[in-house]
């Protein structure tokens, strides 16, 4: 058994209206240090496989096929193995 | 001419689009489950507005997987009218049957309010019954209408003269004041290279009465009618504008 | 050292006597799972325990009642076959921790009541009340609120179009979000909560059931405190696209005929879903809780029967269909488990894997709940509110800044920033659009319209229940009319604070009396609502907020009419009589800080002859605008209609009143109307005729608001640009 964490990100140079309006928001509660907020996702995938190579082909497959949208997002995912 | 319109689980719009093509329309429609798997028969495919699958994960992600998706392609393939509203528009992006990706609106709000389009392509099997640079009414309401598309996407549409819709004001300036939601250029709705596949943001199904107040949605439906009618056909047998290149005819 | 242990039974909300009596009706000790069952019914939510005996007073009878309180929801016959089912209910203590999420399940609650009766939903409103918009907390809640209902409405694909928001100190920690959902079927397809049939199998649909909410239905019947913020927990996650599916499922399995009855689990989940049923129908119902599908490990029969997991139904196919129904589920990708099953020994048994846990007659948990007659008392506040001097009350130097500051004050300020983010449109039945007075929805395949509102001044309430409450059925059907529509029926959502307090106790009892004496002369009978009691924060309760849910008919939709003046020249008219009435009013409250006085006076007789007058003229072709006066009295009703035509008007007005009185003044039973101008001789005669008083005002025209006294003082003189942004930019500005 093994979980999948898997991070959906924008990709650079889209806008982000969640991430600009969460910026202002911490701004606005004096955190004057922050210069910009971009907002994800992150999915955890609990899966079973023969061996970690085939998860990690899973993975690969499911985030390219569904979980990430190629047009405006990257994903990237770390894989563990759990007990079932 | 026969009319379908697909119904996924979490649809709204479906009704409302039939009520407009069969009874005030007076035109042939099916609704067609999401499970279907052959279009044939069908001369427009609707996909409507609405929530398919709660638009869990991204609006229209899960819904592109659902079985009539891939009939829905072959249909689009061939040259079929496709045309797909707010939801359905968000499902053809998702899809890959037109470029781009619609991202939430600017503002974090769902909007619903009435909006100004531009016409800025009346070469289309949909705006035929439009001036060029006419200036309708149509409403809105969805939380991601926000359309994006790279620098070189965007090029392409240009100059492919793909952008269909675009929001304006009531004299057809096209300002960001105008923009409901902070779509790129203003954009509303799109057409693939081919010609037979729109997608927009606003419902023109919801100003095709007077007594809703307006009409101008109509004369979307009346442009797929008289395209079809004026047996406009191209090279490949379809009302498309492919001129036979993808069906391999001359 | 540790706290005294509380018994189980005082940890769930019963009270001594409570515990008692269960024993009595047992003839035992209940176990932890029937007290639990027990508690959870007879919390005052399900019970009605402090309510009932004054709710007795409404009428509820009538030539249009298909089916008053008592069901899912309230059923009135609207003719050619077809029936309007409605109601309204509050969620008010899950939206003051979790305004989003309690916002959206309340939204979801009361939609399934109405699919549960075979309606399809055609349309929400809903009725807010928020502490002052300038407080941090109050903004966070009212758009989390908005937010909340947005998101589960308008993925329901049911349109939200109309409601009202109400601004007021007295809500501040204690806002009020009361859902209205109204849906449609045809007479002969109406189902009912009623488990008939012994043998009948029991089945659970929708969502697995896990931990959320229980006890969620003595957490709304409990004040909030500063141990509020712990029962997070106690709040629900709502999923509409679930709801959506469900609502699809239920009603082709009602208008296929597979379905004896259905019920929607809303508070006290199982329990009382499956107890009402029973009891509705004479019957017994007996349940296997390791039958009912779980999201979560390990639930015990405890958590099963109290969890308040949203989106889910109770059914009882028709003996034979069970396989059709499973059919009808699977297509909409549902999980149904057949978890029962209908007895004749009128028991609640319940089993878990086959083991007795519990055995209740069901009457006991519901019928033979306690019913009490608390003490009402009138609280002290109120003659002190009525000694103010109105005479101290300062004459505003400058009528304009008057008005506009009225204009911008949150309740009487455009609503916009509120509905824009509701769909308002989606099933193309939306025929008059939010802003206006009442809604209107066209019925397809017909000619007929439907108009629908709600309405209640918490302020008149808290300074005289009684005719606070009686206001507030009249101008809900005063809304209606105005609009073209003779009133139906009330559906009602009661909001006061805690009624063990005798003050309390007697502004609910005032209350109702109120609205029941309003709704006997204008004939609309209350079939259906709710009652909100605990909406007190450290002792200190809302004002009482009886909030009146109503739908009227226009036999011929073409005959409607909105409230924008619509062209120059036309003749603007006022109906009723203008008295110096500011007490309870906007104008005292915007302007000076200050609550106190009598609300204005209401003669139902009056006011029938008003609405019949103002319905006959629309009727007869001769309305081309109509308006009722409310918050803010006459000047900000002229401006109201000036805005929404966008056309002013010049006004000139004869009174002895002091001037700011007469714009001011809140007088109940008025409405203005703009005619053309040759009609103006047929509308006088009407209002003759009706006995009704009928004062030629003015005329429209410009892009100003001119209101003059005497012929010759200016009162008023603004651009319609300046009333407009002062009215649009208020709200949106509170909450950049």
């Amino acid at each position: 058994m093994y979980l999948a964490k898997v991070f959906i990100t924008l990709k650079p140079g889209v806008l982000d209206p969640q991430g600009s309006a969460v910026e202002k928001a911490l701004q606005a509660l004096d955190f004057s240090g922050v210069q910009e907020v971009r907002i994800g996702k992150y999915l955890e995938v609990r899966l079973a496989a023969k061996d970690k190579g085939q998860a990690e082909a899973d993975t690969e497959e499911m985030c390219r096929r569904l979980l990430a949208n190629p047009v405006i997002e990257n994903y990237r995912f770390e894989l563990v193995e759990v007990l079932s | 001419m026969k009319f379908g319109v697909v119904v996924f689980p979490g649809s709204n719009c479906d009704a409302d689009v039939k009520h407009v093509i069969g009874e005030v329309m007076g035109q042939p429609v099916d609704f067609i489950w999401h499970q279907t798997t052959s279009l044939q028969g069908y001369d427009c495919i609707v996909l409507p507005g609405g929530f398919s699958y709660g638009d869990y994960l991204r609006t229209g992600a899960i819904a592109r997987f659902s079985p009539v998706m891939q009939a829905v392609e072959r249909f689009a393939n061939r040259g079929g009218l496709l045309l797909g509203i707010c939801n359905g528009f968000q499902i053809l992006l998702e899809a890959g049957l037109l470029p781009g990706a619609m991202q939430p609106n600017h503002s974090l709000q769902f909007r619903c309010m009435e909006t100004f389009l531009k016409i800025e392509n009346n070469q289309t099997p949909f705006t035929g019954a439009f001036a060029p640079g006419q200036v309708i009414k149509i409403p809105i309401a969805h939380g991601a209408g926000n359309y994006y598309a790279d620098p070189a996407t965007l090029a392409a549409l240009e100059d492919g003269r793909q952008i269909v819709f675009r929001y304006c004001d009531q004299n057809g300036a096209v300002t960001p004041a105008a923009n409901p939601n902070g779509s790129l250029g203003n954009i509303a709705g799109i057409i693939n290279r081919e010609g037979n596949v729109l997608g927009m943001m606003p419902h023109p199904e919801r100003c095709a009465e007077e007594i809703l107040g307006g009409v101008d949605g109509r004369l979307i439906f009346s442009s797929i009618l008289k395209a079809w009618s004026a047996g406009s056909r191209c090279a490949c047998g379809n009302s498309c504008g492919c001129r036979g290149e993808r069906s391999g005819q001359s | 050292m540790t706290n005294q242990q509380r018994e189980p039974w005082q940890e769930m909300g019963l009270t001594l006597a409570e515990y008692q009596r269960i024993k009595d009706l047992l003839g035992r000790e209940p176990n932890y799972l029937e007290t639990g069952m027990f508690a959870v019914m007879w919390s005052e939510h399900c019970s009605y325990k402090h309510s009932k005996t004054t709710l007795r007073l409404f009428p509820t009878a009538g030539p249009v009642v298909i089916q008053g309180p008592g069901e899912n929801a309230g059923v009135i016959d609207i003719g050619d076959g077809q029936a309007i089912v409605f109601k309204i209910e509050s969620h008010n203590h899950p939206s003051a921790i979790e305004p989003f999420q309690g916002a959206a399940t309340g939204v979801g609650g009361i939609v399934r009541d109405v699919f549960a009766m075979g309606a399809r939903p055609i349309a929400l409103l809903n009725s807010l009340r928020f502490g002052n918009l300038r407080e941090g907390r109050v903004k966070y809640l009212m758009g989390g609120v908005v937010a909340g209902i947005s998101f589960y409405g308008n993925c329901l694909g049911i349109p939200t179009v109309g409601g009202e928001v109400f601004f007021d100190e007295s809500y501040g920690d204690n806002p009020l979000v009361n859902a209205m959902c109204v849906g449609i079927i045809n007479k002969d397809q109406l189902a009912k909560g009623a488990a008939a049939g012994v043998g009948n199998t029991v089945m659970v649909v929708g969502t697995r059931t896990g931990r959320d909410g229980i006890h969620g239905a003595t957490f709304a019947s409990e004040e909030l405190g500063e141990q509020s913020e712990d029962r997070r927990p106690a709040v629900q996650v709502g999923d509409p696209f679930m709801e959506k599916l469900l609502l699809e499922a239920c009603l082709e399995l009602i208008h296929q005929g597979l379905i004896v009855g259905m019920q929607d689990l809303g508070a006290a989940g199982l329990t009382s879903a499956s107890c009402e049923m029973a009891s509705r129908a004479g019957t017994g119902i007996e349940l296997d809780v390791a039958l009912v599908p779980r999201r979560e490990t390990g639930m015990t029969a405890y958590e099963v029967m109290l969890s308040e997991s949203q989106e889910r139904m109770l059914l009882v196919p028709k003996p034979g269909s069970e396989q059709q129904v499973r059919d009808v589920l699977r297509k909409w990708d549902l999980e149904a488990a057949a978890i029962g099953k209908v007895t004749g020994d009128g028991i609640m048994r319940i089993l878990d894997g086959g083991l007795v846990m519990a055995e209740v007659p069901a009457k006991a948990l519901t019928d033979q709940a306690p019913v009490y007659h608390p003490v009402a008392e009138e609280p002290s506040y109120i003659r002190q509110a009525w000694a103010f001097d109105m005479a101290s009350v300062p004459v505003p130097e400058d009528l304009n800044q008057a008005l506009l500051q009225l204009m911008a004050s949150p309740t009487i300020a455009s609503k916009e920033w509120v509905y824009r983010q509701y769909d308002y449109k989606v099933q193309v039945n939306t025929v008059v659009t939010p802003g206006s007075d009442a809604a209107v929805l066209r019925l397809k395949g017909t000619n007929k319209g439907l108009a629908v509102t709600t309405d209640c001044n918490g302020r008149y309430c808290y300074l005289d229940p009684y005719t606070g409450g009686a206001i507030a059925v009249a101008e809900a059907a005063r809304n209606l009319a105005v609009s073209g529509a003779k009133p139906l029926a009330v559906t009602d959502c009661l909001n006061f604070g805690n009624p063990e307090k005798p003050g309390i106790f007697w502004q609910f009892r005032q209350a109702v009396m109120g609205m029941s004496a309003a709704c006997r002369v204008l004939a609309t009978p209350v079939v259906s609502g709710n009652v909100s009691f605990y909406n007190e924060t450290n002792g200190e309760p809302v004002f009482p907020t009886p909030v009146v849910g109503m739908v009227g008919l226009l036999p011929d939709i073409s005959k409607r009419c909105t409230m924008g003046f619509k062209q120059a020249g036309d003749v603007v008219a006022l109906l009723g009589e203008t008295k110096a009435e500011i007490g309870g009013s906007e104008f005292l409250y915007a302007l000076h800080g200050i609550t106190a006085g009598k609300p204005p006076q209401l003669d139902l007789e009056r006011e029938k002859a008003v609405q019949s007058c103002c319905l006959e003229a629309i009727h007869q072709g001769l309305v081309k605008s109509a308006h009722d006066l409310s918050e803010g009295g006459l000047a900000v009703a002229l401006a109201e209609c000036a805005v929404a035509g966008q056309v002013g008007a010049e006004i000139i007005v004869e009174t002895q009143l002091a001037a700011h009185l007469f714009l001011f003044s809140e007088s109940q039973s008025r409405i203005i109307l703009s005619v053309d101008s040759a009609a103006v001789k047929s509308l006088a005669e009407l209002a003759a005729k009706h006995q009704v008083p009928c004062q030629v005002m003015g005329v429209v025209g410009g892009e100003r608001l001119v209101i003059k006294a005497q012929k010759a003082k200016v009162l008023v003189d603004l651009s319609l640009q300046e009333i407009e942004d002062k009215w649009r930019g208020a709200i949106p500005c509170l909450m950049a």
